[in-house]
């Protein structure tokens, strides 16, 4: 880790650290205090909202996004462990789609999968992580994989059933 | 415009796809893509109601839904406020005490701290707010009544700076015997949460914990006594759960340049907040203007202003935009689901016909009344069920505790009477040898017969019976289980809205787009996608050419609120209202621009009939308008005055029934539960969007099982709660989704609703646990009357010292 300390005026006395990471495929830098999470980076210093905050105990999967091409709960790792690594959060699944939308994003509106949809960007990222995983899981390896995303709203029958709507997309492609 | 208004029913076209609106997950019915709806409405309108519907009734995509899976929909804590000051709130580790100093010195001269204030900062006496009684102070004041309840607010430049002067705030505070459950509240001599001194002199209950009471009454429940074959008697109890909206509370208070107030909040209710702020603060409604980012998941939870005053306070005192944003944690502190304990007293005939019932029923609500004293009274109204009894008496208390404060949550009162009701039901067919299924077939009303009686006689809406056996035959009822394995069955009725107001703005625009301006919260139901269907069919716009504008009490008129699943039928009906209001003055220009006589035209959904023939509205509008162009505006209201007397304030617009069935099977060594099917049919009038309908119930039946099988709110001796987040308080996952999972929807086009719609999307959880009771006594032979169904209690009720399948717990009178 390069992390370079410094005094900034806004912190409670604490240093902070300078990281330089790649997010959905741009070089960026920041400078964080050391406790910063990654979920909070992400959402306050790079202003990628669309990973959201529930319950920042690695619960409920809200803030789930790619590092270095696995899943992970973002609210558990500190920004400053990012440092070097590539994520990829849920503004950048779709970038470069028609309708920057991709096939499995396309499927949650498909099934009906969309209430509230503070859970979806975490729910969308999970299922991501699972078909590139599992390209044919079926519904109870489905229920096992996404069982760390909660939802309140739909009851995650629809959830399933978009991801299975993605599989036979992807395995028609 | 009407002012009392009859809904009017325009029945549904009859093209709806009938079958099943569900079933396993992969038969999963697929929304629609957004089709230019222009050419066909003008094809189809032939003049009739019927004939343009073409968006109404398909599973269209969710409105805004594009911006939900990509992450681009900014929620609350999603908006960017560049010169925001962060709040964090400091609290005490008690849930009753009473504060002796505070003392701001340290965290005030913390680093980047802006302002701290306690009750002592504010306007004296404490200015408090409710809805039932403005008994919430905006800081505690002098006293703490629940574990969470803020007595101080740091704001500091940033969050993190808040959050450690927040802990550096000193509070000195003495803790003082509280009362946390309703053993506690109601025993005699038992500490007041409420000083007497505060309640009204007339108040016959202001010397206990009882902060308000309901009875209703017809026949003679102890005189039929003596007329029932069999008398079962038994007390059930519903545990107190929360909400848990995946999204936390969130408030965003904006000083005006005029002297104003913006408020950002995830409500459900925008205009009941800026009403309340207005008057809290003292300035007029022109001056507070909210702003209803979509909530992310509310459920009743976030209808009423908790801590929208403190900010507000904070904003004027500091000049800034002050930004809060609770931890799951704090949300839990906020609101909650009232516990109920109901004593339930159930007479029948020998041939399964009710005599009498009996409920005393007792929510534990918590240390200030929020809507509370509405949830004991509408959910009680309907406690004795969807059935035909000729003597019923229902008593009702709303119970004050040193806890969280209860509110409105799905169902609003009636999952936790309904427990009662339906078990007994149970409890009284296993006593007179019929099955579940059979003693509600006996007892069940007919449409239009009274389940509640007296002068205010309410009757059923729908035909129930077919629902009650659409779940029986899904789900397999009298069909051989195999071992360790049990059925249920069980119904229930909540009452719909009962009086409001809903009005909608509908901009007819000249290139055939439309906006529609309508007050209802979206927060997950979808109520967006109703209007932009709506607007579809009636002035024939391709549907991604109506925009939906909520969220903004600014430029959005009036809708008193998004609750008691309303807004399909009130704010259904104001948009559909404005669309043809918006047809008619088209019409009415087209005369007076043509020279037309206007007795030679007529409309219909998305046309014009002129004696030469149809035309788009849009060509008429055009036509209409003239060269300089413009566009239309239309107007439409819904609203129910209520009824004077009526305990509810007046009849409710429909009710929302709902059958639910279940096939468990029981684990005997450890006393875990497997789903196999559950089933859920609710009588819905009509689906506007089948999807959501699906939606909507699969959500319900799943939350219900949460409150049946596993949440529960723990407190230790000191009124603290022991489980709050994620980590420690359980809702369904993935993985406790049945095996099947069947929700179906009866569509009799009988409701008050636009194309004879009702509301829905509370009905599927109101009954889930006296389904899941059913099945799993039917599974072990024992019944359990304690919620929720753990796999503790289940094996406890297995190992209990004398336990034997079959045993009966009902004690018999006679």
């Amino acid at each position: 880790m390069t992390a370079s300390e410094v005094q900034l005026d806004d912190s409670v006395g604490e240093t902070v650290v300078n990281v330089t990471c790649t997010v959905n495929g741009k070089s960026v830098g920041f400078s964080v205090p050391p406790q910063r999470t990654l979920m909070d980076a992400l959402r306050y210093d790079l202003r990628l909202t669309g990973t959201k905050t529930c319950c920042a105990e690695g619960e409920c999967g809200a803030c789930t996004v790619f590092v270095d091409g696995v899943a992970v709960n973002s609210c558990l790792i500190l920004a400053a462990e990012a440092e070097g690594h590539d994520i990829l959060t849920i503004e950048g699944l779709g970038e470069g789609e028609p309708g920057g939308l991709c096939d499995l994003q396309e499927s949650f509106l498909e099934a009906g999968a969309v209430q509230c949809g503070f859970c979806i960007p975490g729910q969308v990222m999970s299922a991501e992580y699972l078909l590139r995983s599992n390209a044919d899981p079926s519904v109870e390896e489905i229920r096992e994989a996404m069982s760390g995303n909660l939802c309140r709203c739909a009851g995650y029958e629809r959830i399933v059933a978009a991801i299975r709507i993605t599989a036979q997309k992807r395995a028609n492609r | 415009m009407r002012e009392e208004q009859v809904f009017t029913h325009v029945p549904l076209a009859t093209k709806g796809d009938p079958r099943a609106t569900t079933g396993a997950p992969v038969d999963v019915g697929q929304t629609q893509a957004l089709p230019n709806r222009l050419e066909e409405s003008v094809e189809a309108g032939h003049g009739s109601e019927r004939g343009g519907l073409a968006a109404v009734g398909a599973s269209i995509r969710r409105y805004g839904g594009d911006d939900r899976v990509t992450g681009h929909q900014m929620f609350l804590s999603d908006l960017y406020f560049p010169d925001a000051a962060a709040v964090a709130l400091v609290t005490l580790p008690v849930g009753r005490a009473i504060i002796t100093k505070i003392d701001v010195k340290r965290a005030a001269g913390m680093p980047g701290v802006v302002t701290v204030l306690t009750a002592a900062d504010l306007p004296q006496p404490v200015p408090r707010f409710g809805v039932s009684h403005q008994d919430r102070p905006v800081l505690a004041d002098g006293e703490v009544l629940f574990h969470g309840e803020p007595v101080a607010a740091v704001v500091a430049e940033t969050f993190d700076q808040a959050d450690a002067a927040a802990r550096e705030v000193d509070v000195t505070f003495i803790e003082v015997e509280g009362v946390f459950n309703l053993e506690q509240a109601l025993a005699p001599g038992a500490p007041l949460v409420r000083d007497p001194s505060l309640r009204p002199a007339d108040d016959e209950n202001r010397n206990s914990n009882v902060l308000a009471a309901a009875l209703y009454e017809w026949g003679n429940t102890t005189a039929a006594a003596s007329e029932a074959d069999v008398v079962v008697e038994n007390t059930y109890t519903f545990p107190m759960v929360t909400h848990f909206p995946i999204e936390p509370v969130g408030v965003v208070a904006v000083p005006t340049d005029s002297g104003g107030l913006d408020i950002y909040s995830p409500v459900q209710h925008p205009y009941l907040l800026q009403q309340t702020i207005a008057k809290v603060i003292g300035l007029p409604l022109a001056q507070v203007r909210v702003f209803a980012p979509d909530p992310g998941g509310a459920f009743g939870g976030k209808q009423t202003p908790r801590l929208e005053p403190l900010l507000a306070f904070l904003a004027l005192k500091t000049g800034r935009p002050c930004r809060l944003v609770l931890s799951l944690e704090q949300t839990f502190q906020m609101t909650r689901r009232a516990a109920c304990r109901v004593t339930a007293r159930t007479g029948f005939s020998s041939d399964g016909a009710l005599v009498f019932h009996d409920l005393e029923c007792d929510y534990l609500i918590g240390a200030y009344a929020d809507v509370a004293p509405r949830v004991t009274t509408k959910g009680p109204y309907v406690g004795a069920g969807p059935y035909r009894i000729p003597n019923v008496r229902t008593a009702s208390r709303a119970v004050m505790s040193n806890t969280t404060s209860s509110t409105a949550f799905r169902g609003f009162g009636v999952p936790q009477v309904a427990w009662a009701t339906e078990s007994q039901m149970d409890a009284g067919a296993r006593r007179l040898g019929l099955d579940s299924l059979q003693i509600r077939q006996r007892n069940l009303v007919s449409s239009g017969e009274a389940f509640f009686r007296g002068p205010y006689e309410a009757t059923a809406d729908g035909h129930w019976h077919e629902s009650l056996e659409k779940a029986a035959e899904l789900i397999g009822w009298g069909l051989p289980l195999p071992p360790n394995r049990g059925r249920g069955i069980a119904v229930a009725i909540k009452p719909g809205p009962v009086s409001g107001l809903s009005q909608s703005l509908v901009r007819f625009l000249s290139d055939g787009s439309a906006i529609v301006y309508a007050g209802t919260s979206d927060m997950g139901q979808g109520a967006r996608t109703l209007w932009q269907q709506i607007l579809a069919d009636e002035l024939g716009c391709p549907l991604d050419k109506v925009k939906v504008v909520s969220g903004d009490t600014g430029i959005v008129p009036f809708d008193l609120q998004t609750s008691a699943s309303r807004s399909t039928v009130f704010m259904g009906n104001a948009v559909l209202e404005a669309c043809r209001d918006i047809r008619q003055r088209v019409m009415t220009l087209y005369a007076e621009s043509t020279g037309i006589a206007e007795e030679l035209l007529s409309e219909a959904p998305g046309v014009l009939v002129t004696p030469e023939g149809k035309m788009s509205l849009l060509e008429a509008a055009r036509t209409a308008l003239g060269p300089l162009g413009g566009e239309f505006v239309g107007q439409g209201t819904a609203r129910m005055r209520g009824r004077e007397g009526h305990p509810l304030g007046g009849d409710a617009a429909f009710y929302e029934f709902n059958c639910t069935a279940i096939e468990v099977e029981v684990d005997f060594e450890t006393g875990e539960l497997l789903l196999h099917k559950h089933v859920s049919v609710s009588d819905v009038g009509a689906k506007l969007n089948p999807i959501q309908v699906v939606s909507q119930d699969e959500g319900a039946s799943i939350m219900g099982l949460g409150h049946s099988q596993m949440e529960q709110l723990l407190l230790d001796d000191h009124g603290v709660i022991r489980n709050l987040g994620a980590l420690d308080y359980r809702i369904p996952t993935f993985k406790d989704v049945p095996v099947e999972l069947v929700t179906y929807g009866i569509e009799n086009h009988d409701g008050p609703g636009p194309y004879g719609s009702k509301g829905i999307g509370e009905g599927a959880l109101l009954c889930t646990a006296g389904a899941l009771g059913s099945a799993v006594s039917d599974a072990i032979g024992m019944p359990i009357r304690d919620l929720p169904l753990t796999p503790e209690r289940v094996w406890m009720t297995l190992n209990q010292a004398g336990a034997h399948p079959g045993g009966d717990e009902s004690r018999q009178v006679q």
